[in-house]
């Protein structure tokens, strides 16, 4: 049958040709977990710096900043979710979004109004394809996002937190989309979240929900070893202007980690996608050989037949 | 002779660290000069502006140093910035082309980077 040998050999091609790039992508993306764990690494020391900073103004000054004290009856809550701007990444955005889910509900339920911040292609393609409202968006950074954008995201949110859920029309935070002439305006916002995937191994990744503001306070410092800092300006001055660049390391450094985790679990979704190539084209070339067999078998019987017809012939006429 | 240690940490990496004899910033309330045993002190760095590091070995680090603020502890100096570049790193053409600009963030990540890199700029 040599219509169903070439249909074999048709998929054994195209799995083949499926499987370089399964094989190219794992391998490129093996290549960029190290560098993406490297950034996070390096990006280490800053936050536990301004960390420390950031306390040590947050101890002296008034304390009444909404990022320390959570507003009272909160209405409307900010949840940035990450998610990548590529497929090719196994469950990782389906995760993502089920837990950004959750959390809206627990949201709603608490009576707060949700306001989604989507970063990176396929969160938008999600919610836009569900019809649902997203008050801002990010895209075209999720492998390799630099402080700039993290900033970009942390300046506008940042704004509409400061302002709260009560803020009039006019004083809103203004953003300007990428690529856009027009600017937006964000409602204000009483609570931050932001969903992300937490690169803990090669092996695990966890989607977790944080909140960013208000902060979740430590306590129990000794008195003791506190440093009484001089500060220029006052503490209330540098407090503020330490707010947005805090919130945009802590967005920075969930960024990283949602790009580290990316790139493992698009490594290991190729790595399995290459494996059952080779599993189907093992399979195929299997089937295209007992097929090709069956064929030279078959011919070989019909020369025989013919020609053992042909002997009978010319004995019977002898 | 004193010495202290001295970290210029930007967000997506360390810059310098190392031990130095003197720091010299801009604050947004004036011109401080930092040695050894300076008291804790917290404040924000001017934008556009360049901070110099006197290392103990006698080199002077000139850094640019955009969102940057200086933390002054009994262990050392803490130059935390958004972005920073080392004299040496700094790309001249970029940063006058930068320094002509009409963006007045783009302008002053210029002048930052010009004056860190020797040049007079206003």
């Amino acid at each position: 049958m040599p219509a169903q040998l070439r249909v074999l050999r048709r998929r054994i091609r195209s799995t083949q040709s499926m499987r370089k790039i399964t094989k190219a992508q794992e391998l490129i993306a093996t290549s960029r977990i190290a560098k993406a764990q490297a950034r996070v690494q390096a990006a280490r020391p800053y936050a536990a710096e301004i960390t420390n900073v950031l306390s040590a103004a947050a101890d002296a000054s008034a304390l009444d900043h909404p990022l320390l004290v959570g507003r009272q009856n909160p209405r409307r809550a900010g949840v940035i979710v990450v998610t990548s701007d590529r497929g090719l990444c196994g469950a990782y955005n389906a995760n993502v979004l089920r837990q950004a889910e959750e959390l809206l509900a627990l949201l709603r339920q608490e009576n707060k109004d949700p306001q989604l911040y989507v970063v990176g292609r396929k969160g938008l393609n999600y919610y836009t394809f569900r019809r649902r409202e997203i008050a801002a968006q990010w895209t075209g950074f999720s492998e390799r996002p630099a402080y700039a954008d993290a900033a970009a995201i942390a300046g506008p949110v940042v704004r509409a937190f400061c302002a709260g859920a009560d803020e009039d029309e006019e004083s809103r935070a203004r953003y300007q989309p990428a690529g856009s002439e027009e600017t937006v305006r964000l409602a204000g916002i009483d609570e931050l979240h932001i969903v992300y995937t937490e690169f803990r191994t090669m092996l695990s990744q966890v989607t977790v929900a944080r909140r960013l503001a208000p902060m979740e306070v430590e306590y129990g410092v000794p008195e003791a070893v506190r440093t009484l800092y001089e500060f220029e300006p006052d503490a209330d001055e540098l407090f503020k202007n330490l707010v947005p660049k805090y919130v945009g390391t802590r967005i920075y450094a969930a960024l990283l980690e949602a790009s580290a985790s990316e790139l493992a679990s698009r490594q290991r979704a190729m790595k399995s996608a290459t494996d059952n190539a080779n599993d189907l084209i093992r399979d195929l070339t299997l089937q295209a050989n007992q097929a090709r067999q069956a064929q030279i078998t078959q011919e070989i019987s019909e020369i025989v037949g013919g020609a053992n017809a042909l002997a009978a012939a010319a004995g019977s006429e002898d | 002779m004193a010495e202290m240690t001295v970290r210029l940490v930007a967000v997506e990496r360390e810059v310098w660290s190392g031990t130095a004899t003197f720091v010299f910033a801009r604050t947004t309330v004036g011109e401080v000069g930092i040695l050894p045993k300076h008291l804790p002190l917290l404040a924000e760095l001017v934008q556009g502006e360049m901070v110099r590091i006197d290392s103990t070995d006698g080199g002077e680090i000139h850094a640019a140093v955009d969102g940057g603020f200086l933390s002054v502890t009994e262990d050392g100096v803490s130059i935390l910035a958004e972005s920073a570049e080392l004299r040496e790193e700094i790309d001249v053409d970029q940063a006058r082309a930068d320094y002509e600009s009409h963006d007045p963030e783009v302008h002053l990540r210029g002048r930052a980077r010009l004056r860190a890199a020797g040049h007079s700029v206003q």
